[in-house]
């Protein structure tokens, strides 16, 4: 009680959008400091959310992004219209995000080293994977192979695959994982990098099958929602799961790096694996 | 069939009934037979008229129908020398999907399908036909020794989704399910796949991906279940038969999208008023797709079974509308 006070005080004093609520330990962290940390909250090491622009900052050599596919849209094959119409809703979306679709694919460089990318962006439909966000995917796997590029997606989906494509969504997971099998087959190397939230469809899909998966601290990482559970089992969940460190216990994935270091940790891999030739 | 009725059967289970009583009557009169005459028609013409105009919802409830054959009844009325294959050689052997060596037709296959179960017993056995992760792990495993030994394999769908759970997100459900995506789509061996009953979501993917993908006529595969898209979408899973309908999750949609290759057709008033039947259907398509498969050269077949999949999507590039 005492602490709720304090805190309705605290942000009271503060003008409004100073401050922000953190997912991962309930407090209220200043946000100009989570954006100076890079979205990660400086009080429990939470890693927010970020759009796939900012990710492509982060990640990538300045300026060497080079966008493919970027005028793929989604349309509406099954004509879905729920409270409001799935064209509709992708407007809003578009207008939020200033993004015309849930993924941003292209070549760019790591450390000087040319790859292949993808990213996907939570805030478009939940990161969702639908026709759109499907095809990009399959097409930069197989030309990652036909380029001899080493392969880094960085997914984050909180719906996996998107319903208003009904079935079509659904069969976006085997064409993806098809294309990552002709790739694995074929020599290539995918390092998967799951960031918060990384569930169903996605993660059942393209998301799991790097050969290297990474994750970023405390990312909801999953099949089932942990809200679906909860209903199922009618009991609370385990303190931390289906969070990263969850999975790597579990044996799931193979590292946690903190999004400071990201970068130097892919790059490291990629010279252990795919050194230059 | 008067016990067993869905909501929308009423006005046939009435008639039915009304039948029967006629049927039973000693007294009855030569104007009552003539009467019991017209009703069967009336019967014959009010199931057909009923049945070719189900809503998609009405669907999804024939799908579930507690007498509706499993993988358990198509193993018993289509196989011969059926040698079951238990377990994953890791954690557990989950029942919730059966594995096994059987012929048809004298043809050697792998088959591997869901089973719900039938009574209360075995339904909580098998964890209601929804499989975890160490259900996908068995699947692969036993279709990779049909790969080696030169075996076809065959997988029958009928599963309402992956097991939701916290074991079966320990031991990684998402991870079984891509697995079996992956591995499925390099599997050096024809793969044929029905859905018999309930396609549900990532579920039914993971032991759906194949060289021909097949649905019965009352049968229905879905992105989510329409109670899970209804809650999510008009925040009430009251609202199912609508998600249901906006899903397009019908073996007619989902032919429409080229997403399944054939509709099978069931007897009147489904599949569970005439198993045999249905297993006869079933049977004779699996024949045939043997036979269409079998001639294929390894190469072939696995150029085909990726072109299948990478064909699937619609969307615009550009202002080009794309349907690959
Ligand atoms: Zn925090």
């Amino acid at each position: 009680m005492a602490l709720r006070r304090f805190r309705f005080r605290r942000k009271k004093e503060m003008p409004d959008g100073l401050w922000m609520k953190c997912q991962g330990c309930n407090q209220l962290v200043f946000k100009k400091i989570v954006e100076e940390h890079l979205s990660v909250c400086p009080e429990c090491n939470f890693h927010f959310t970020i759009p796939a622009q900012k990710r492509i900052e982060l990640l990538l050599d300045a300026g060497t992004f080079q966008e493919r596919y970027a005028d793929m849209t989604s349309i509406d094959p099954l004509g879905f219209k729920d409270r409001i119409t799935y064209a509709e809703r992708l407007s809003a979306e578009q207008e939020k995000t200033g993004l015309k679709e849930a993924a941003l694919v292209g070549t760019g460089k790591i450390e000087g080293r040319q790859i292949m990318f993808g990213v996907t962006d939570f805030n478009f439909l939940a990161g969702s994977l639908g026709s759109v966000m499907g095809e990009k995917i399959t097409r930069i796997v197989e030309e990652a192979q036909e380029e001899g590029l080493s392969l880094v997606i960085v997914s984050g989906s909180g719906g996996g695959a998107r319903m208003q494509e009904g079935a079509l969504s659904l069969t976006q997971m085997a064409k993806t994982s098809a294309a990552i099998a002709r790739f694995h087959d074929a020599g290539g190397l995918y390092i998967s990098i799951l960031t918060n939230p990384c569930m169903a469809g996605v993660m059942a899909s393209f998301a799991s099958l790097g050969d290297v998966v990474i994750a970023e601290p405390k990312a909801l990482i999953g099949f089932t929602g942990p809200r679906v559970i909860r209903q199922t089992i009618q009991a609370e969940l385990p303190e931390g799961f289906q969070r990263s460190e969850f999975l790597l216990e579990h044996g799931l994935i193979d590292m946690i790096v903190n999004r400071k270091t990201l970068k130097k940790e892919v790059a490291r891999l990629l010279n252990y694996l795919a050194p230059a030739s | 069939m008067i016990n067993d009725g869905l909501p929308f059967e009423k006005p046939i289970l009435d008639l039915a009934r009304k039948i029967e009583e006629l049927e039973n009557n000693p007294s009855a009169k030569e104007k009552d037979l003539e009467t019991l005459g017209q009703l069967r028609k009336m019967y014959d013409d009010l199931r057909r008229e009923i049945y070719a105009k189900l809503t998609p919802w009405e669907r999804v409830l024939v799908a579930r129908h507690p007498q509706r054959p499993q993988t358990s009844d198509y193993l018993a009325l289509m196989v011969d020398d059926f040698v079951e294959l238990h377990g994953d050689r890791a954690f557990r052997d989950d029942v919730a999907i059966i594995t096994g060596l059987g012929k048809i037709d004298g043809k050697r296959f792998l088959i591997v399908g869901h089973q719900k179960g039938k009574t209360t017993r075995e339904r909580l056995s098998r964890s209601f036909g929804c499989p975890y992760p160490e259900g996908y792990r068995k699947a692969l495993v036993k279709m990779k020794l049909a790969e080696k030994c030169g075996l076809p394999i065959l997988t029958l769908i009928d599963t309402p989704g992956a097991h939701p759970g916290i074991g079966a997100e320990e031991r990684g459900q998402a991870q079984a399910i891509a697995a079996n995506l992956y591995e499925l789509a390099r599997l050096k061996t024809p793969i044929i796949c029905i859905i018999i009953g309930e396609g549900g979501s990532g579920g039914a993917l993971g032991i759906a991906v194949g060289d021909k993908l097949s649905i019965l006529e009352n049968a229905y595969y879905s992105v989510i279940s329409p109670e899970g898209c209804a809650a999510i979408l008009w925040k009430n899973a009251e609202n199912a038969p609508q998600a249901a309908a906006a899903l397009h999750l019908t073996a007619k949609d989902l032919l429409e999208l080229e997403i399944v290759d054939e509709v099978l057709q069931e007897p009147l008033g489904g599949a569970h008023r005439d198993p045999e039947k249905t297993a006869q259907t079933v049977k004779e398509a699996i024949l045939r797709y043997l036979g269409e498969l079998q001639p294929l050269s390894t190469q072939e077949l696995l150029e085909r079974r990726y072109k299948k999949y990478r064909h699937l999507g619609r969307f615009l590039e550009g202002a080009r509308e794309v349907t690959l």
